[in-house]
């Protein structure tokens, strides 16, 4: 077969200080399949690209997902969103957590993915260090965004009456096409933090780190069907992204005004909430913030009759 | 001797023989004809052409009203864009927020004549648009009036700014209010408007117009031009505007997406509901129908929030529509400027088509229908107070919007089922839930997929409180804290 | 015919009341706008449902025969008045009353049972109200025992309340809860529900010893549980505000709320009651002002 898969650059897979035995081991090569309900299939298509870096290296063949493959992701992030989006705030917290440990543990095959993506070591180190840091970042933020974002409100009347950010449920999201991790990880990890539930349109260029994070998640406590990852082309799926009537908003990280125009062309099927995010420096402060949070949360307002009691007078 | 109780029935035929209460109009003078306030002048519309508004509860023609074309649109833009350049965007916040209260008190001093006003062209009952509509607008005002110079405080560690210009469609159902919701929060925040009113209830916007100029208000931060929906798609349509706040059907609220779609333009989308109203069998079951009365039939049922699904747990359904019945008895339907009438006129006559659309097809579906025994005035739109029962979750009338005094009643055994229920519906408006057990009340408050729940309460509004929809009934929320962000963009200080 | 079953529910178990929704609702009530003929026709149907009541230490025979000349003589200039219900005095002064009252089909009422604290001896109690009935009152107005009803004593105080109705022989009863003294209006439900079902052919509010007295949130919760009992048992009970109802706008709300929460066979002074002094002069003067366009003076009504 032509596209024989080599792994070239040994120095970080291998740095373990043992001695290497002389013979010429076969290596066994990694399959990069889907990430849909907590499950690894390959894509009902059965159809695949070649990812290759600039150099013409071939790095692996990587399943082209349809919208069937969507649609089957769909069914599953919306049977995890209510588990998920009701689980407390502090235990989404520690999951976001755990997921920053696993990815720590597993910093040197991001390290070397990124590199055979065609960034430096430095970078790819940086790389994989912020991401770690980010995903501590939104743990830090499940359980506080709320307390920022709510309200007790004054009302005139007799009642008692606040504001509080709700997940707003199902997002679709197609992810940074110019970073394998990064990118990727900065918008998924405000989305599930608030309780969302994802699919998500990895790089299509760099698409590596997107199954390589979906083994992280899933040997994380992250119920299965909250991220689901399905690889593919964007101007394949990105109008069954806009539009599935089960999914309630998008997000979308690329500047194409076209793309952007079909987007909410489309999500008026069914309001869904679009949010465009033009920050090509995922890297920088800028790429983290509550305020991603709140872009995918709904602002609940809740009533009561406060009874006042004629005759007991506050104070002394 | 006791009657056995199955055949008892209170009367309250003479409960609503009251002799006529009369408001006085004398305190309301309106125009023979309004052009369009452009730029702080009224001025007559290119278009050249006018149309009539009517009192819906006696067909009257009270004023005629400019048809803003594309080229006045583009006129009341310009004038709102320069407004915002030379002088709103660079008017402190403190002086921006003096101006706010001053249309505040202004709608204060004139709360008759605009509440009489509102029900003349609306046909609401002078009730509500002196207790609620007149008063929540001016207060509405107020309380943004204070944010002007508070911004920073709402939005921690961001730099707000003001979007520029924003277009804004409002709806007929609650003209006046809906106008404060819009002006006042867009003023506060630093942009113009070009404010549309619905074509059918455009005069108390216009006497809004009025008390701005009053008001001096720099010329052209607010432009208030009136028209259809050919004026209204100008709006949406244009490229000078940055920001486009919309109340209304889901239809159009869906077309207005579809048509910025890759503009940039921001958008706020107040659209339908069809909210569902549970009452448990430990409900304070007094008050819970008095709740469901408000939730209905409160403006003839032409609210987007309306409480048009009631689900009734299994065990208090009898008693519950017992209740509901004898209070429906009481209420009295007819002339909105008499001060005893409960539910006034139909806005308009495609309204008044739609919802005796949906009664016939309720009867179609075999629900069961009950209306009060109230009489109807001869003239104008009326429709009694009417409840639909033996109806199932997939009936129409109990899927789709109705906009008018209809409720469906459907029986629910248990908690998890009224929840699945209540969801399953497109919209995500609101929500009421009656129960005497606070766990409960948290349960469904917590599960309820809608912007606005209210326990043991309906159709409540505060300027203080955010109101805005789940799902399909749109998105963004005007009223409090909440509805500041909206109208800015969000910077970093360090940029 | 026999007559219905009425069984006896565990009054733990009364219906509770939001308080937020009743003060709406009573505050929707008071929306209404009394005009014209309707206005006349309830001022004089308010006049009518009066309980003219002195109950004071000081009460004397003059003090007494005075009130009941009133009672039956409301304005004589003004044609066509009806008189007001009944008058309302301790048990010392009813056959005063009665003498006074005769031949004008104005009742007698007293108020018994150690009033108005009701702290006493059920013994003393009936003895109270068989003295006020055999000196010839028409009606009792007793108290219950608000002590043992916060204690949560229900049984107690429904065994008292069916005791002093079997006191009274042919004396329609009224029951006082002193509504100031209960505060909650779950409690106000319940207490209720026990007088009714332990036999009151009235409720009424207040003592008029006790701030607050009467008020049109808590008459609410009170007609509604009339017309939760009439739906379960057939069986109509009158209501009776009393205390701090002296102007005729508001007894004009009070006869609203009736009308639209228990309907028109409630309309009349069998099935309702205003326990008030000063109303009459009140509405005596708004009817003037209604005859004759002209805002009317205190000085032209009779103080009795």
């Amino acid at each position: 077969m032509e596209n024989v898969l080599v792994k070239k650059d040994k120095q970080l897979s291998s740095g373990n200080g043992v001695e290497k035995p002389l013979q010429k081991r076969l290596e066994v090569l990694k399959t990069y399949k889907l990430y849909i309900g907590g499950k690894f299939p390959r894509t009902e298509s059965g159809r695949y690209y070649l990812a290759e870096n600039k150099k013409g290296e071939k790095l692996a063949n990587m399943c082209l997902g349809s919208r069937k493959d969507f649609r089957e992701a769909v069914v599953a992030a919306r049977n995890a969103f209510g588990d998920w989006g009701s689980r407390s705030a502090f235990n989404r917290g520690q999951i976001l957590y755990r997921i920053a440990e696993m990815l720590e543990g597993r910093k040197a095959q991001f390290i070397d993915e990124i590199i055979k993506q065609d960034n430096t070591l430095e970078e790819a180190k940086l790389e994989v260090d912020v991401a770690i840091d980010r995903l501590i970042y939104y743990a830090g933020w499940c359980d506080k965004f709320q307390q920022i974002y709510s309200a007790v409100n004054p009302v005139a009347s007799s009642h008692f009456n606040f504001s509080s950010p709700e997940p707003t449920g199902v997002v679709s999201l197609i992810a940074p096409q110019n970073s394998s991790l990064i990118g990727m990880v900065s918008v998924i990890a405000p989305i599930i933090a608030g309780g969302n539930t994802c699919i998500v349109l990895p790089s299509f260029s760099k698409p590596l780190c997107a199954v390589t994070f979906a083994e992280v998640l899933n040997s994380s406590d992250l119920p299965g069907g909250v991220v689901n990852i399905i690889t593919g082309k964007v101007k394949e799926l990105l109008p069954y992204f806009s539009d599935h009537m089960d999914v309630n908003a998008i997000a979308y990280c690329e500047k194409n005004e076209e793309d952007k125009k079909l987007i909410q062309d489309k999500a008026s099927l069914n309001m869904k909430r679009t949010q465009f995010y033009n920050t090509k420096n995922w890297l920088s402060d800028q790429g983290q913030s509550p305020y991603f949070i709140m872009d995918f949360q709904e602002i609940k307002t809740t009533w009561h009759p406060i009874e006042n009691i004629g005759g007991t007078k506050g104070g002394y | 001797m006791a009657k056995r109780n199955n055949t008892l029935k209170l009367k309250f035929d003479n409960a609503r023989k009251l002799a006529p209460a009369p408001e006085s109009r004398s305190s309301a003078t309106i125009d023979a004809r309004y052009n369009l306030f452009i730029d702080g002048k009224f001025t007559p519309p290119a278009s050249k052409k006018y149309f009539a508004t009517t009192n819906p509860a006696t067909d009257e023609k009270l004023s005629e009203v400019a048809d803003a074309n594309a080229a006045d649109v583009d006129k009341a833009v310009k004038a709102a864009r320069n407004a915002y350049n030379k002088y709103w965007k660079k008017m402190p916040g403190k002086e921006r927020g003096k101006y706010i209260y001053r249309i505040a008190r202004m709608v204060q001093e004139r709360a008759r004549e605009l509440a009489v006003v509102e029900t003349l062209d609306g046909g609401k009952p002078i009730r509500e648009s002196r207790d609620f509509d007149v008063p929540t607008a001016a207060n509405h005002f107020f309380y943004y009036a204070g944010w002007a110079d508070k911004l920073p405080y709402a939005f921690p560690d961001r730099k707000p700014t003001p979007l520029g210009v924003a277009a804004q469609i409002i709806p007929w159902n609650f003209p006046l209010l809906m106008a404060s919701w819009k002006i006042a929060p867009a003023l506060a925040t630093g942009n113009t408007v070009v404010l549309k009113p619905a074509e059918t209830t455009p005069l108390t916007a216009l006497l809004l117009a009025k008390i701005i100029q009053e008001a001096d208000l720099p010329p052209g931060v607010v432009n208030i031009i009136t028209g259809a929906g050919a004026t209204g798609a100008a709006m949406v349509n244009h490229p000078d505007v940055n920001k486009i706040a919309f109340t209304g059907s889901t239809d159009v609220g869906k077309i207005i997406q579809r048509a910025i779609a890759g503009t940039g333009k921001k958008a706020t989308l107040e659209l339908g509901g069809k909210a569902a109203n549970i009452i448990f069998d430990d409900a304070p079951i007094d008050q819970a129908v008095e709740g469901v009365v408000n939730g209905i039939f409160f403006n003839q049922g032409h609210v987007c929030c309306a409480g048009s699904r009631l689900y009734v747990q299994e065990s208090v359904m009898k008693e519950v529509m017992r209740k509901l019945k004898d209070r429906l008895e009481t209420l009295i339907v007819g002339d909105p400027m008499d001060k005893n009438t409960d539910i006034g006129a139909i806005n308009s006559k495609q309204q008044y088509d739609q919802i005796n659309k949906y009664i016939k097809i309720g009867l179609n579906e075999g629900a069961e229908m009950f209306q009060s025994s109230c009489s109807l005035p001869k003239k104008g739109l009326f429709i009694p107070p009417t409840v639909f029962t033996n109806v199932a979750q997939s009936s129409r009338i109990t899927q789709e919007e109705i906009f008018g005094p209809v409720l469906t009643v459907q029986t629910f055994r248990t908690d998890d089922e009224v929840i699945e229920k209540a969801n399953n519906s497109p919209y995500g408006l609101s929500s009421g839930v009656w129960t005497d057990k606070g766990s409960k009340i948290f349960n469904l408050t917590t599960k309820l997929r809608s912007g606005v729940v209210w326990a043991n309460t309906f159709n409540k509004f505060d300027p203080t409180s955010p109101f805005g929809g789940y799902k399909e009934s749109g998105y963004g929320r005007e009223g409090g804290l909440h509805g500041l962000a909206p109208y800015v963009s969000l910077e970093k200080f360090e940029e | 015919m026999p007559q219905k079953m009425i069984t006896i529910p565990d009054f733990s178990l009364s219906p509770r009341i939001d308080k937020t929704g009743i003060e709406e609702r009573a505050d929707r009530i008071t929306k209404r706008s009394i005009k014209k003929e309707t206005k006349v026709n309830g001022l004089k149907l308010v006049l009518n449902m009066i309980d003219l009541t002195t109950l004071e230490g000081k009460d004397t025979e003059g003090k007494v025969k005075q009130m009941c000349y009133k009672a039956a003589h409301l304005m004589d200039t003004y044609p066509e008045l009806p008189t007001v219900a009944a008058v309302c005095v301790y048990p010392s002064m009813v056959a005063i009353a009665k003498k006074m009252v005769e031949g004008t089909g104005i009742n007698v009422a007293s108020v018994a049972t150690a009033f108005p604290s009701g702290q006493s001896a059920l013994k003393v109690k009936l003895a109270d109200t068989r003295y006020a009935v055999s000196e010839g009152a028409d009606e009792v107005d007793m108290v219950i025992s608000r002590g043992k009803f916060l204690e949560g004593e229900y049984n107690f105080v429904f065994d008292e309340i069916a005791q002093v109705k079997e006191a009274c022989g042919n004396a329609r009863l009224k029951v006082i809860l002193e509504t100031g003294e209960l505060i909650t209006f779950d409690k106000v439900r319940r207490a209720s529900d026990i007088a009714m079902y332990a036999g009151a052919d009235f409720i009424k509010t207040s003592t008029g010893k006790i701030a607050p007295a009467a008020t049109l949130p808590v008459t609410l919760v009170m007609l509604e549980a009339i017309r939760d009992f009439y739906y379960k048992t057939g069986k109509m009970i009158g209501m009776k505000p009393a205390g701090g109802i002296s102007k005729s706008k508001l007894a004009l709300h009070y006869l609203v709320m009736v009308n639209e929460i228990l309907g028109e066979e409630w309309m009349n002074n069998h099935w309702f009651r205003f326990g008030a002094s000063s109303l009459a002069n009140d509405v005596l003067m708004q009817l003037m002002k209604e005859k004759t366009g002209v805002y009317q003076g205190k000085d032209y009504f009779a103080i009795d």
